[in-house]
């Protein structure tokens, strides 16, 4: 399992800020800042951060269902940063996505059956006939019932929408489904319905993930390797056991630190950052923590740290790991 | 007790919608005592948002009512009191806190303006005094450029800040009871650790009573001494945080507990409770629980079970701690965690 699938390198995605009555650019969101990682074929990586942190832009601009603004992405060794509109929705059968919100992902107007058809049509599949046996058939490999195809979204439940969205984005076989998010607005007694569901399909149609969440014991429980996203950097990534066992960056430090655990036996030596998250408008210079930073030096507000490989597979931007200490 | 803050009793709250009467709260009960951090929790829709409205007597109505039951403050019962006296009691003798905090703080005032307001309604002091240490306070809860903030609105500051301001002004009015209705759940967790810390410290240093509803065990596990647990719009089990989270009764809260996958674990497969939470409908007969239960037996779709009690304050609404049944609840106590 360990051939790429998925090759990210120096990944940029700024949006313009428009101003002034004629609408001139006067700044830029710094959304993506520079990422790099791999996805190996079959595995499910992770990635964590907070609000803002430029995980869905990462997502969507792998995908170019955003337009990168600088770096390459690869999908089974092929740059796709360069196709045509055309080759580009050719390819996106074997790249699907899932969205967080499944009560605004699926258009309201169409039934079940439209809303998983609609890709199977666009990727050539014309027999109406055959449409109907294979919506039938995801409806059922995600757990709902056939009869379910002729009603409308605002029918069914939270969980029920995200079944939806995982059939349609099934509907074609892909070997990639970037997942932003799934289980965020779901109940906990179904957000685990769900995690089993992604699970189980990833086994039986050997599918890659790329999952995408602010939950870390969730992250934690799905994923093979996990990256951490600070301010539209990857600061940190590797196994899950390391990252959660020996967290190398201080934030991730932090990050883990704070998360409240349903267990009251586990003792937590708490790291409480000060302040909030910088403007990706206006991203702190040198290394973009080094504002809350406990461990700070003078270097990091000067040179941002290199995103480097400190130990075998754990890749860390820190200076405390640095060469240049 | 003298020492009881608030206390509900069989509180019940309805809405009346085009599609039926909503028992969104059907005869709940919960007790509220000083210096104590009670914690509700649920999944969405179980009723943990309109009881707490209930409480500060902020139900939309109509379409919502209050139908029947008590709600003690202090031995006064809020229900049906007069809406000046209920303006005295809100922001002073109670605080409250929601998930949006924009809903609490006025748009069209300074951050400063409110709460010296707030201030100066406790304490008899002049207008720059009370400015003074209304920096003090928002230094207090960790807002960074105080004296600036100060004269801000509260659309220029993040989710974050804004539930610090709402923290701020709780401390000022140094209420007997905080009603916080989800404060985190909108924020980063390293925010969340923050706000948590703060509450933690209210509850402390001045022994303020705090309601606090959340749907994260986790938030439950690190400020509740007490929890009640919800489902569709009943209490179904109430027990001290260690008892609810590490030996749970009530097959529901049980489920729920599995659910969640664990941060230092190693779980092949999450448990899933099958089916959905069902919405709160009227005449509905015998335990909520039942369609989802692995347990329930026939008297489960027959009657209602009522709170029974386990020991001391441990209580769990299943009959399977009705002592009638005997049998039966040692044999579900046996294979329920396997
Ligand atoms: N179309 C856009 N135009 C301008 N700025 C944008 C746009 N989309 C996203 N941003 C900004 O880019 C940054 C990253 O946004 P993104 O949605 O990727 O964050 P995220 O990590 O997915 O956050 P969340 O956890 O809240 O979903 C944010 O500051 C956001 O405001
Ligand atoms: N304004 C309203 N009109 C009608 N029904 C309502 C209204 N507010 C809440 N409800 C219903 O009351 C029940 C409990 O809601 P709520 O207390 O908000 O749940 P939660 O536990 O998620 O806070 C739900 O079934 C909800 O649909
Ligand atoms: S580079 Fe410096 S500021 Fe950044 S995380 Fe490392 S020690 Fe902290
Ligand atoms: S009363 Fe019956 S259905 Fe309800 S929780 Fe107990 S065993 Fe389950
Ligand atoms: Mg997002
Ligand atoms: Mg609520």
């Amino acid at each position: 399992m360990q051939k790429p699938i998925l090759e990210v390198s120096g990944l940029k995605k700024y949006f313009e800020i428009k101003g002034g009555v004629f609408g001139k650019k006067v700044g830029e969101v710094k959304a993506v800042d520079g990422i790099s990682f791999s996805v190996m074929e079959g595995e499910i990586l992770g990635i964590v951060g907070e609000s803002g942190c430029g995980k869905s832009t990462a997502g969507k601009s792998i995908l170019r269902l955003i337009e990168p603004s600088a770096g390459e992405v690869k999908f089974e060794n092929k740059d796709i940063t360069n196709l045509s509109a055309e080759e580009m929705r050719k390819l996106r059968r074997n790249m699907q996505i899932i969205f967080q919100d499944p009560y605004a992902s699926l258009n309201p107007r169409h039934t079940v059956e439209k809303i998983i058809g609609e890709p199977l049509q666009i990727h050539g599949m014309s027999s109406a006939k055959e449409r109907k046996e294979r919506v039938k058939e995801l409806l059922e490999v995600v757990g709902l019932s056939a009869y379910h195809a002729s009603r409308y979204p605002h029918q069914f439940s939270g969980g029920q929408r995200q079944r939806i969205g995982i059939a349609r984005a099934l509907a074609n076989n892909p070997k990639l489904i970037i997942c932003d998010e799934p289980v965020s607005a779901l109940d906990v007694s179904v957000q685990s319905q769900i995690l089993n569901l992604m699970e189980e399909l990833r086994d039986e149609f050997n599918l890659t993930y790329v999952f995408i969440a602010h939950d870390l014991s969730v992250v934690k429980h799905i994923s093979d390797r996990v990256g951490v996203m600070y301010l539209g950097r990857m600061v940190e990534l590797t196994d899950k056991d390391k990252l959660y066992d020996d967290p190398k960056h201080p934030y991730t430090q932090a990050l883990l630190s704070a998360v409240p655990l349903p267990d009251p036996d586990i003792a937590k030596d708490r790291i409480i950052l000060k302040g909030d998250v910088p403007s990706p408008s206006n991203p702190p210079a040198g290394c973009a923590f080094h504002t809350r930073c406990p461990h700070a030096m003078d270097i990091c507000s000067k040179v941002r740290p290199e995103f480097e490989e400190i130990e075998d597979n754990h890749f860390v931007a820190c200076h405390l790991y640095g060469e240049v200490q | 007790m003298s020492d009881l803050v608030l206390e509900l009793n069989n509180l019940q709250t309805h809405f009346f919608t085009d599609s039926g009467e909503v028992p969104a709260v059907d005869g709940v009960s919960i007790k509220v005592h000083k210096g104590e951090v009670v914690g509700i929790v649920g999944e969405s829709g179980c009723g943990k948002s309109v009881t707490s409205l209930s409480v500060m007597q902020l139900v939309p109505t109509p379409p919502g009512k209050i139908v029947g039951g008590e709600i003690n403050f202090k031995g006064e019962n809020l229900v049906n009191t007069s809406e000046k006296r209920m303006k005295k009691i809100r922001g002073n003798e109670i605080s409250m806190i929601f998930q949006e905090p924009m809903t609490s703080l006025n748009p069209l005032f300074t951050i400063g303006n409110q709460l010296r307001e707030a201030i100066r309604i406790h304490q008899k002091i002049n207008k720059r005094e009370a400015r003074s240490k209304a920096i003090d306070m928002l230094r207090i809860v960790g807002i960074p450029r105080a004296d600036a903030v100060i004269d801000e609105y509260p659309h220029q500051l993040s989710g974050g800040m804004r539930q610090r301001v709402m923290i701020a002004m709780a401390m000022s009015c140094n209420p007997e009871l905080l009603i916080a209705d989800e404060p985190t759940t909108a924020l980063d967790v390293t925010i969340q650790a923050q706000i948590l810390d703060l509450m933690r410290n209210l509850n402390d240093e001045k022994d303020t009573a705090i309601l606090l509803i959340t749907h994260d065990l986790g938030v439950v596990a690190e400020i509740c001494d007490r929890v009640v647990v919800m489902y569709s719009g009943q209490v179904v089990e109430e027990g001290t945080t260690r008892e609810i989270l590490k030996d749970p009764k009530h097959p529901y809260s049980k489920g729920l507990i599995k659910s969640l996958p664990k941060i230092h674990e190693r779980e092949q497969k999450l448990y899933s409770i099958p089916g959905t939470v069902p919405k709160p409908k009227m005449g509905r007969v015998g335990c909520r629980f039942a369609p989802r239960c692995e347990f329930a037996f026939d008297r489960c779709f027959q009657e209602d079970p009522e709170l029974y009690s386990i020991e001391n304050d441990r209580l769990s609404r299943c009959f399977l701690y009705d002592q009638k049944e005997g049998d039966r609840t040692e044999n579900a106590e046996a294979n329920i965690g396997s």
